[in-house]
């Protein structure tokens, strides 16, 4: 298959896409740490006279509120900049945990084979059979919603494509003469693990990394929608989609709007990590 | 009360007790609705698997042509739109998806029912949001595996012995680039059965996952721990039958 990729056309299109997704993930980094310099409005005031009002494309909007406002007359831009910032933030810190989880048990389960392998082995397939929006929901109904337990909760059921990544990459860099060469010098363990295996296997997990980034912004926001994610009033895109959807049948742009962002930043992510992977795998084998 | 469902023991006690019991069949009964949790999961489970296999079957009526023909015209323009289908529908959210579907083919164009289940059509709508999750990873596999199989020395041999391009497609390529798909499906319906539960709330399809979401909400805790147990269980036994599956399939995966 990596044939196929190398033959295929790098500049151009690959390239391109590989730009897009950057650009999208660079606007929404400035939105997500900017967002409180960048809002136009409170993001969390009420204004019952001016509820429901049109995006700027639609007759009869408001020049103040460029996109409109919800059914509590809150203003939408303001929300949608404040709710990529809930976003980002959901999805670097799960990646974290679950990446810290995921590539510590897939590193140590490479690198020792054995029993700790099967034993790795054993937790990745347990993990797989959990449906993962099930327990989620259940953790989060149990003890209630906040940020905190969302993440905890989000990176301890996300951790599997790390484990797995990191398990195989290793198992392919251990036997290389690097490895070898740093036992005979004399190296501890640990210090084989994390100054030659880790390295090398990083380009991979940075691919993980954003693909899982990706997942945990799509599970948030399916987790608020069902009211179990992120508390209100907080505007996550899931719950600004959730709250509005009564309402979507008079006034479909109040779900179209925070759904087009959730769908353009996802596909940014995932643009970006594709063509991570392919530089990546263009220079690892010429 | 406490005595009745036996919650003043502890946690550990009472855990080792459900699992002693679930393993015999008997998932306990239900706080809110009085009756036995298996009877409950039983009486919603036909709405959930019904919702997952329309799912299946189309994901792989759309996926399988496309990876084919993509496979098939690899590094054209065709190829290249599939791949970017397949892209999109990774960062497609499902729910609003389903949403969205619901405005303009339930409400704009009235050709489907938006919610409930009464008939096959109420069926169509959820099913399409849920093929959507597993279409990417199928029509990527089905491409990939059918790029790897055309360019294996079987096809020449059989392009060599000058049979129909159809022919080699279809009998030659097709059988050896389904393996890996049988197994990925097998394992996506596992996926989109615990997925189902968002869509079966965005269509009110009282399914087993809405159940599960219903009772979080009144913290009917026999019910949820049924339910992704009963879930866990048919993940396993989908991904034995895929690996029995394969080995129908491929005679090389049989074991001396």
């Amino acid at each position: 298959m990596s044939v196929s990729v190398a033959s295929g056309p790098r500049r151009g299109w690959k390239s391109l896409s590989t730009w897009i997704g950057a650009l999208i993930v660079g606007i929404a980094a400035i939105c997500a740490v900017f967002a409180p310099l960048l809002v136009p409005h409170d993001p969390f005031a009420q204004d019952l006279g001016k509820r429901l009002l049109v995006p700027f494309w639609m007759a009869g909007s408001d020049p103040s509120h460029l996109l409109g406002t919800d059914q509590l007359g809150r203003d939408y831009l303001s929300r949608l900049i404040w709710g990529c910032r809930i976003s980002m933030l959901i999805g670097v810190t799960v990646s974290i945990v679950s990446g810290l989880i995921g590539i510590t048990l897939g590193v140590l389960g490479g690198f020792m084979g054995g029993r700790v392998d099967d034993a790795v082995l054993f937790a990745i397939t347990t993990r797989l059979s959990i449906p993962v929006v099930l327990v989620a929901l259940a953790v989060v109904g149990l003890l209630g919603s906040s940020m905190i337990l969302l993440v905890l909760t989000l990176g301890l059921l996300l951790w599997d494509r790390f484990a797995v990544v990191a398990r195989s990459t290793t198992m392919q860099v251990r036997h290389l003469d690097f490895v070898a060469a740093a036992w005979c010098a004399g190296c501890s363990r640990f210090r084989i693990l994390a100054g030659e295996v880790l390295p090398n296997i990083a380009s991979h997990l940075v691919v993980v990394a954003t693909l899982e980034i990706a997942l945990a912004i799509l599970l948030e926001a399916a987790l608020s929608f069902l009211g179990l994610g992120v508390p209100p009033p907080l505007p996550s895109w899931g719950l600004m989609i959730a709250e509005a959807k009564d309402y979507m049948f008079f006034s479909p742009w109040v779900i179209v709007i925070p759904g087009v962002a959730l769908f353009v930043l996802v596909l940014g992510i995932n643009l970006l990590g594709d063509g991570l992977r392919d530089l990546f795998r263009a220079r690892t084998d010429p | 009360m406490r005595k009745a469902y036996g919650l003043d023991r502890p946690l550990i006690t009472q855990f080792f007790d459900w699992v002693g019991r679930a393993v015999t069949g008997d998932l306990g009964d239900s706080y809110f609705f009085k009756t036995r949790v298996s009877s409950l999961i039983a009486e919603r489970m036909p709405v959930t698997l019904t919702l997952g296999l329309t799912g299946l079957v189309i994901a792989l009526v759309v996926s399988l042509p496309l990876g084919i023909l993509a496979a098939v015209r690899e590094n054209t323009t065709f190829d290249r739109l599939v791949q970017m289908i397949a892209l999109l529908g990774q960062a497609m959210p499902s729910f609003w998806l389903g949403l969205l579907l619901m405005i303009l083919l339930g409400l704009q164009l009235g050709w489907l029912p938006i919610s409930g289940t009464g008939s096959w059509q109420h069926y169509v709508m959820p099913g399409i949001v849920l093929a959507f999750s597993a279409i990417p990873a199928l029509t990527r596999l089905t491409r990939a595996g059918m790029i790897q199989a055309i360019g294996s020395d079987y096809i020449r041999t059989a392009r060599a012995k000058g049979l129909s391009r159809a022919s080699i497609l279809l009998k030659h390529a097709l059988r050896n680039a389904a393996i890996p798909v049988v197994a990925i499906a097998a394992v996506q319906l596992g996926f989109m059965l615990g997925g189902s539960i968002v869509i079966e709330q965005v269509f009110a399809l009282h399914g087993v996952g809405f159940l599960a979401w219903e009772s979080i909400g009144k913290n009917d805790f026999p019910v949820v721990q049924a339910v992704v147990l009963v879930l866990a269980v048919i993940y396993v036994v989908l991904t034995m039958l895929a690996d029995l599956m394969n080995a129908v399939l491929d005679p090389r995966l049989r074991g001396p």
